[in-house]
């Protein structure tokens, strides 16, 4: 199986490691420091149809991950059954779980959210070259009773399993 | 623009609501000229999905006329009298080029939502909640339609508003419900739910050479309407033990193929209803399954049963014993229009498929409120309410 290891190369992004920390939330620290304790982090992988010299040409980090820069590592690699490219991206410095965890993802400052949205986004522009806005202005009203469903919409990218 | 909004549990309302805009280059705007009231929006209305907004439009099955395009849209052009299928679709993903539309990667703006509930996300739905998408629905005078050459079909010359409207959605479920079930010549097909959606899967059983096709209903205004305009068999299940009068039809093997075109307000005689209804008002079981356990319970060993109607969360009594047991093959899925709804639009020109005595009752936007009492309560012998805005 090829397997193209992007890690060494997201490294020397040094531009990206601003937008990374931006991105990803917190105070500028990696990890941030409201995220504790970190643990491994698991790879998070979505299948692309499409063959990876067009998931990646010219052997670049498909867009918006390489904003991550060196915080993130990169995987690429052909996908079984011709089902196209299979993106893996993990966080370099762990990821937090349990109470940790879910207090990150309340506060803003799971830094999870910015992969899972970044790689959705790469695959649909890779699939579909766009990302599907959600209808704008929305017709429908904020109130008390849908606050738990409007905080879910504005994450619906950013959570999920991925 | 005005539009039928969700106000709240069993609460619509026709509101002026911001016109949809182009935002992606692949969009196209369409200007409402037929959209019509689906089973699957009562279950919106009565609070059993409980992922709408105040404000939400609704309405998912429509048809209309071009009226703007995006820099990337290729197949349509300003001025063309479109359908569309209530699915977005990319049609570019693997499950997109698989003919899986509806479980299209990259037509829901909110995956989150529904990878939690089910573990992965559909595609999205035009005005059917934040679960699959948040897009505004077509009960309105103007819509957006995203991945517009996917979505969007051109509807023959020879063939009406009227008719060509149920190719949205009514018209593609059923035959999918049809053609995914394997039916085969002269099997004995059983449809339970006579709406829009089981007379279509009806419609689709013949024509796919099924030897008996057999509704079954509770209301005997649309199962007549089946037996004049469809030419199928009947059972009005308050008045006939339908096992019994399945067996018989069936030389006592039982249906070849059961579809199952209800969905999770499923109805019964039966004291199953009592205990279904109440678990459901309890939020302790969140759809009532009734249709699919009949289903699943008269299929003949071997048999194919097909879940059309629709469902959002659990279900109480499912008799996987008997599916195990007899080796049923179960099968469901949302609508994958694309795959279907321009050979569907071939047969309606050539007459093969009517669907238009479904519009029992057609009326302006702005009584859309009327329409969906009508329709929810069974009122006037209404089968659909289609809306003219």
């Amino acid at each position: 199986m090829k397997l193209v290891n992007w890690g060494t190369a997201a490294a020397v992004v040094a531009a990206g490691g601003a937008v990374a920390r931006r991105l990803l939330g917190g105070d500028g620290q990696w990890p941030p420091r409201s995220v504790a304790p970190a643990r491994a982090s698991r790879w998070h992988v979505v299948t692309i149809n499409r063959p990876i010299d067009q998931v990646a040409p010219g052997g670049g980090i498909p867009e918006p991950l390489a904003q991550l820069g060196d915080a993130v590592e990169v995987q690429l690699r052909p996908a079984p059954g011709g089902r196209g490219t299979e993106l893996a991206v993990r966080l370099r410095h762990g990821e937090s779980a349990g109470v940790a965890g879910g207090a990150a993802r309340i506060s803003g400052t799971d830094p999870r959210r910015a992969v899972r949205a970044a790689l959705r986004q790469a695959k649909q522009v890779a699939e579909t070259g766009e990302v599907l806005s959600p209808d704008a202005p929305p017709t429908a009203r904020e109130t008390l009773l849908n606050s738990p469903l409007e905080y879910a919409t504005r994450h619906g990218r950013e959570e999920g399993r991925l | 623009m005005k539009a039928l909004c969700w106000e709240g549990v069993n609460e619509v309302a026709v509101e002026q609501v911001p016109d949809p805009q182009l935002l992606n280059a692949q969009d196209a705007i369409v200007r409402v000229r037929r959209s019509v009231t689906c089973g699957s929006d009562l279950h919106l209305l009565g609070g059993y999905i409980p992922f709408m907004k105040q404000g939400d439009v609704l309405g998912h099955e429509f048809l209309g006329e071009v009226v703007e395009v995006g820099s990337e849209v290729r197949k349509h052009k300003v001025g063309d009298r479109v359908v569309v299928c209530s699915f977005v679709s990319c049609g570019r993903c693997w499950f997109c080029e698989q003919g899986l539309f509806s479980c299209c990667d990259n037509g829901n703006t909110n995956p989150a939502i529904t990878e939690t509930l089910w573990g992965f996300a559909p595609g999205g739905c035009y005005g059917y909640s934040h679960a699959l998408g948040g897009l505004a629905g077509s009960h309105a005078e103007y819509i957006r339609v995203p991945f517009a050459d996917q979505g969007a079909f051109a509807v023959p010359d020879g063939v009406s508003d009227e008719r060509a409207l149920f190719a949205s959605d009514a018209a593609p479920t059923g035959w999918m419900g049809a053609d995914m079930a394997g039916i085969r010549p002269d099997d004995v097909v059983a449809v339970w739910g006579c709406g829009g959606v089981g007379q279509m899967a009806a419609r689709a059983a013949m024509l796919l050479g099924a030897g008996r096709v057999i509704v079954i209903d509770r209301f005997d205004y649309r199962l007549q309407m089946a037996e004049r305009v469809l030419g199928v068999e009947t059972l009005n299940y308050e008045r006939t033990d339908v096992g019994a009068e399945l067996l018989e039809r069936s030389g006592g093997r039982g249906p070849d193929v059961c579809i199952e075109a209800v969905g999770m307000e499923a109805h019964s005689p039966g004291p199953q209803f009592i205990y279904d209804q109440i678990k459901q008002q309890l939020r302790i079981e969140s759809d009532r399954s009734i249709a699919v356990r009949d289903a699943i319970y008269n299929c003949r060993k071997g048999g194919s049963v097909f879940i059309l109607g629709v469902f959002g969360g659990l279900v109480d009594k499912f008799p996987l014993g008997a599916v195990m047991n007899k080796g049923l093959t179960i099968r469901s899925a949302q609508q994958h229009g694309q795959r279907y709804i321009p050979m569907l639009l071939e047969r309606m020109a050539r007459d093969e498929l009517i669907t238009e005595h479904l519009a029992t009752h057609v009326m302006p936007l702005s009584e859309a409120p009327r329409g969906y009492d009508l329709f929810k309560n069974k009122k006037e012998d209404c089968v659909r309410a289609v809306f003219t805005p």
